[in-house]
């Protein structure tokens, strides 16, 4: 492999396909490969990496968004921002001006276009991003405070700080499920997305929809197919139609479960699938 | 109508090959919802028909008239989403970045920019193998309010099932703990937990029931793949026994789920007889003897 610079997205049309699997024992295996490596969790709706990964906590970074503060002081009450906030996040009263956080979408809008100024951009608690330190590679996770529904400025927040404090280092993103606006925000910067299905019929739903997703944002992406052997030969067929990479096929096995369910390590015990990161490790060392 | 929402917190648990094995056994005396708007494949198992089709409007994405545009820059400069950019002499909005905010348009001092309603989603009605309809939809690609959507399924459902002998919806809900999620479980009279025996499982679980809690909500919950973990499924238990929560159902790893699934067919249907399709069928026999105890009588 010779950029120490990658950024990797690995995502999946749903949850439970393995990513969270792939991107840690991928982190491992390339950080005892003497790579320099960062792994981050962006479902900061609800990361669970960390469950995985024996890591201590270094640092932690509070992430906000602007909102704006109403003040009273100089304000006519004349009703203009809530007529031009277009997310209802304000409600103009005869005698006081309301603010809803959770639906601002931080356009500034309302803020610039007061007439008196009496709306300035403050900045609210959002969610926070925590740094840790594992034994061979870096974790960094993403997490929204309960009840914050806008996941995407906090993943962007978090590839930004992963980007500042993370110089020549393999960047490796676990993805949101789904193929809304946080996977795009998650896959849209990086060199290259994976792709993780599996074989069943519900697997190729799933993959259409992601590269469908992956396809308007001009990726470059590639499939491993997880639970190999399980379902039928549909999501290989799908592949070579479409002219997608096949990285890599892991086996269906009940001991990689098994592992998985004590949130351990699977290479180090399960031959194949130490195989299987090889496989990926050269892939993503191929590409220019 | 008693409504029943299945949820799990997060993918791979097995939710949708439960609710739809419900809906399965059932038959027409439920209507089977899709509330997983973002990567819906309950149809997969039931075949459902497409027969009827609806755009799903919200949103909205700026664009920019070339022809009255004077090139000023001022929509540029007020957007904070990095969505207007000058390309070849001409200011154009990224549809991708826009969040339809409007701000761009109240400062053009030429009125060149228009806002347009955006298409997010289609929404279905269907027929599907046992007779029974099911309501699904399709999140349009980097749309955002799939709450929303979402909220429309259920109503959608709601309408069909009022003044019909429809006994049960049989909500398949979101993924997550976000606004989807809340919106799946609206009305719910009873929400079914399903949970794995790992340490994501009852790490989601507790994150959803939660949820639950906060709405005050009757649960009961099936735990999948039980012998991968004894321990955990162990430690699961003893959560559920604090919460006043009742297991139904203890599903083992069997690979008789995924052969199934790999011929889109619910458990019930691949095999009637097999020791997993029993387990199940008690779990519905269960849910819906419980549905009508109202917590705390
Ligand atoms: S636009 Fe400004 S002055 Fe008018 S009501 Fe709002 S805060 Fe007050
Ligand atoms: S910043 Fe934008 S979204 Fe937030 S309250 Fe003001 S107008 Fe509404
Ligand atoms: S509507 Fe808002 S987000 Fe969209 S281009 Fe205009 S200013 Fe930017
Ligand atoms: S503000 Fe209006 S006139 Fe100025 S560049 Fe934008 S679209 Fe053109």
């Amino acid at each position: 492999m010779k950029k120490n610079n990658l950024k990797i997205t690995i995502a999946s049309g749903k949850g439970g396909t393995g990513k969270t699997t792939v991107s840690t024992n991928l982190s491992s295996y390339l950080a005892s490969n003497n790579h320099a490596v960062v792994l981050t969790d962006l479902d900061v709706e609800e990361p669970n990496s960390a469950l995985f990964i024996d890591a201590k906590l270094k640092e932690t970074t509070i992430c906000n968004k602007m909102v704006p503060k109403w003040e009273r002081a100089d304000c006519t009450l004349c009703g203009k921002c809530a007529k031009i906030c277009n997310f209802n996040a304000i409600v103009a009263l005869p005698s006081e001006v309301l603010v809803f956080p959770e639906l601002c979408h931080s356009c500034y809008a309302c803020s610039e276009l007061c007439p008196t100024n009496s709306l300035p951009m403050n900045p609210v608690r959002i969610g926070e991003i925590k740094t840790f330190e594992a034994t061979d590679f870096h974790f960094v996770e993403g997490r929204l405070d309960l009840g914050q529904e806008m996941a995407v400025p906090l993943i962007s927040q978090t590839i930004d700080y992963v980007d500042e404090n993370f110089k020549d280092t393999i960047k490796i993103y676990d993805a949101p499920p789904g193929t809304s606006c946080p996977v795009i925000e998650a896959s849209r910067e990086s060199d290259f997305v994976i792709l993780i299905t599996e074989s069943t019929p519900f697997g190729l739903n799933d993959l259409r929809l992601a590269v469908e997703t992956m396809r308007v944002l001009k990726q470059n992406f590639g499939v491993i197919i997880n639970r190999y052997g399980i379902g039928n030969n549909d999501v290989e067929a799908y592949c070579q139609q479409e002219g997608i990479p096949i990285i890599t096929k892991i086996k269906n096995d009940k001991a990689l479960a098994t592992l998985y369910s004590k949130g351990a390590l699977i290479y180090p015990k399960i031959e194949h699938f130490k195989n299987s990161l090889d496989d990926i490790a050269t892939f993503i060392g191929a590409i220019k | 109508m008693k409504e029943i929402v299945v949820i799990s917190g997060k993918g791979g648990t097995g939710k949708t090959s439960l609710s739809a094995s419900f809906a399965y056994l059932a038959g027409a005396e439920s209507l089977i919802c899709d509330c997983d708007v973002d990567a819906a494949n309950m149809h997969l198992l039931l075949d459902a028909d497409f027969d009827k089709r609806e755009d799903f409007m919200s949103g909205e994405i700026a664009k920019i008239d070339a022809d009255l545009c004077s090139n000023c820059g001022a929509c540029e400069a007020a957007c904070r989403f990095d969505a207007i950019h000058r390309i070849e002499d001409q200011y154009e909005v990224d549809p991708i970045s826009c969040e339809g905010c409007w701000y761009c348009s109240r400062v053009c001092p030429s009125h060149a920019i228009t806002m347009e309603t955006q298409k997010a989603g289609d929404l279905f009605v269907s027929h599907i193998k046992n007779n029974a309809q099911m309501v699904h939809a399709k999140l349009g690609f980097g749309a955002e309010n799939s709450g929303k959507l979402v909220a429309k399924v259920k109503q959608t459902a709601r309408n069909i099932t009022k003044d019909s002998a429809i006994k049960y919806i049989i909500t398949d809900g979101s993924p997550g703990i976000g606004c989807p999620v809340i919106s799946s479980l609206s009305g719910a009279d009873l929400v079914v937990l399903v949970t794995e025996a790992t340490i994501s499982g009852i790490h989601d679980l507790k994150r959803v029931h939660k949820l639950i809690k906060t709405f005050n909500l009757q649960a009961v919950c099936i735990i999948n793949k039980y012998d991968l973990n004894l321990e955990m499924t162990q430690e699961i238990e003893a959560f559920l026994h604090d919460e006043d929560i009742k297991l139904i159902a203890k599903l083992p790893y069997d690979e008789t789920f995924t052969k199934a699934l790999s011929l889109a067919q619910p458990i019930v249907e691949y095999d009637k007889d097999c020791a997993l399709s029993h387990l199940v069928k008690q779990a519905w026999e269960t849910i819906k003897e419980n549905i009508l105890i109202k917590k705390g009588i």
